[in-house]
């Protein structure tokens, strides 16, 4: 059995690559999306305020799995085809992003009004004030409640070996076709998973002592 | 443009504004000469407070004009009432200086670095040369000790000092104070005041609004008694603050505000 194991490790290790590209992938892509949306909606005109909350109360309302299977069979019949790669990071990351973009929302509402204020008073243009004053103080806030999001990234990019691709999760799946050894393989991947979530909320506890001196 | 010695340094003219149909300010118009010390006082509601804040447009008006130095400054000139840019507003606004009744300071920079903010991304002073500034107007409102405390661990008198001084090392042209002493404890007004007091010596200009009437007498070149978002008073302290006053409305106030201070 062990062998058996052993001498499916580097396939094993080649899903789990896969399984960190697309965390990381859509970590990225659904933080710059959605600070920018989640600016759109605190500070932009009406319309923009309106097209980003339809779209982040709509994706939130999906579940994931939907919304993969969605962007990979669905949007074909409107003309756009991806590869299954692309469809799953492309529908993880929309769904990703409504959730920065609330995450984002509830930080910055947390600051006070004076705050912009003081900052508007000395003479700080938009983007001066976003940078100096309210994003490092939204920061410690916006921090907790996204790192978890971080970890459902982590542990939802397992829905796309329902595509078909070869992460973690579908290599621990192909090996136990051949082995039969279901047990020791999810106990295998369960453990990697908890391993990978684990270090990112130690590595969370430590970034929020190291912006905890902000106090109100 | 600088315009001549003798105008107005702001020039408030017919400034009107509404929340919704509640009319807050009706064409108030006021003048503050350079070097003057102008104090606002009147009933809460009456408008001082959002007169303060469309002066460097944290508030937008409906109708008149403010001008600072000669230069409009909320809108654009040529009549339209078209907002001036994100860019041109943040300028005129980094020429006049703000203290807050609440302090407002950035509570994750140090009291150094909250000075030191505006000097570096507004003017565009380096680093040394910031921190320079920053302590020298420490210094002058008695805080150079506490140049690398946080906000937090200063006393409210304090961060109010912190306060003034970060809007006074701007240079400002006019310094805008807005009850900067009422979320103080009693104890701690003195010494806020007192760093007030040193800047109208040295000449700045200031318009305040305050219910220090004490300090606004004592202090000021000219008093403004405003109700009902208008202006219905305006003079020097021996006239405003007097014994024998025709205007009723003011009369009122300072009868009922002798009662709760005495």
């Amino acid at each position: 059995m062990l062998g058996q194991i052993l001498y499916a490790l580097p396939f094993l290790a080649q899903g789990f690559a896969l399984t960190l590209w697309v965390s990381l992938l859509v970590v990225v892509l659904s933080l710059i999306a959605g600070v920018l949306m989640g600016v759109g909606l605190i500070y932009g005109p009406a319309p923009l305020r309106w097209a980003v909350r339809i779209f982040s109360d709509t994706i939130r309302g999906i579940p994931i799995l939907v919304l993969i299977f969605f962007v990979y069979y669905g949007l074909p019949a409107v003309g756009v085809h991806l590869q299954s790669f692309w469809a799953a990071v492309l529908a993880l990351t929309l769904f990703k992003t409504a959730q920065v973009v609330e995450y984002l929302r509830g930080a910055v509402a947390s600051i006070p009004k004076g705050q912009s204020e003081a900052a508007m008073a000395i003479g700080l243009t938009f983007r001066q004030r976003l940078a100096y004053v309210i994003f490092p103080q939204a920061f410690r806030r916006f921090l907790p409640p996204w790192i978890n999001g971080v970890t459902d990234a982590v542990k939802g990019s397992a829905l796309v070996s329902l595509l078909g691709i070869t992460d973690l999760m579908q290599a621990i799946n192909q090996v136990i076709g051949r082995t039969y050894e279901a047990m020791p393989l999810y106990i295998l991947g369960a453990l990697v998973y908890f391993a990978v979530n684990y270090a990112l909320s130690l590595a969370s506890r430590r970034l929020e002592r190291r912006f905890s001196f902000i106090r109100e | 443009m600088s315009a001549n010695a003798n105008a107005p340094l702001l020039d408030v003219r017919d400034v009107s504004k509404a929340f919704g149909t509640v009319e807050v300010l009706r064409a108030v118009s006021l003048e503050v000469k350079r070097g003057e010390v102008v104090s606002v006082i009147g009933p809460s509601g009456s408008g001082k407070t959002t007169l303060l804040r469309c002066v460097n447009f944290l508030e937008s008006y409906d109708s008149g004009s403010i001008r600072i130095d000669g230069k409009e400054v909320g809108y654009r000139e040529a009549g339209a009432r078209q907002r001036r840019s994100e860019r041109d507003l943040a300028a005129m606004r980094a020429e006049t200086g703000m203290v807050f009744q609440s302090f407002n300071l950035f509570p994750h920079l140090t009291a150094a670095g909250n000075i030191m903010l505006g000097l570096r991304k507004v003017r565009g002073k380096s680093e040394a040369e910031a921190r320079k500034i920053a302590e020298h107007w420490l210094g002058r409102v008695g805080l150079a000790h506490k140049a690398d405390s946080l906000p937090a661990e200063l006393s409210g008198g304090q961060q109010q000092r912190v306060g003034i001084a970060r809007a006074v090392a701007m240079e400002p042209k006019i310094l805008l104070l807005d009850e900067i002493t009422s979320a103080l404890d009693p104890e701690l007004v003195g010494e806020v005041l007192e760093v007030v007091r040193s800047l109208a010596e040295d000449g700045m200009t200031m318009l305040m609004v305050t219910h220090e009437m004490a300090f606004a007498r004592d202090a000021s070149s000219r008093i403004v008694f405003m109700a009902d978002g208008s202006v219905s008073a305006a003079g020097p302290p021996a006239e405003i603050l007097g014994t024998e006053i025709d205007n009723e409305r003011l009369r009122n106030f300072l009868a009922r505000f002798r009662a709760s201070h005495f």
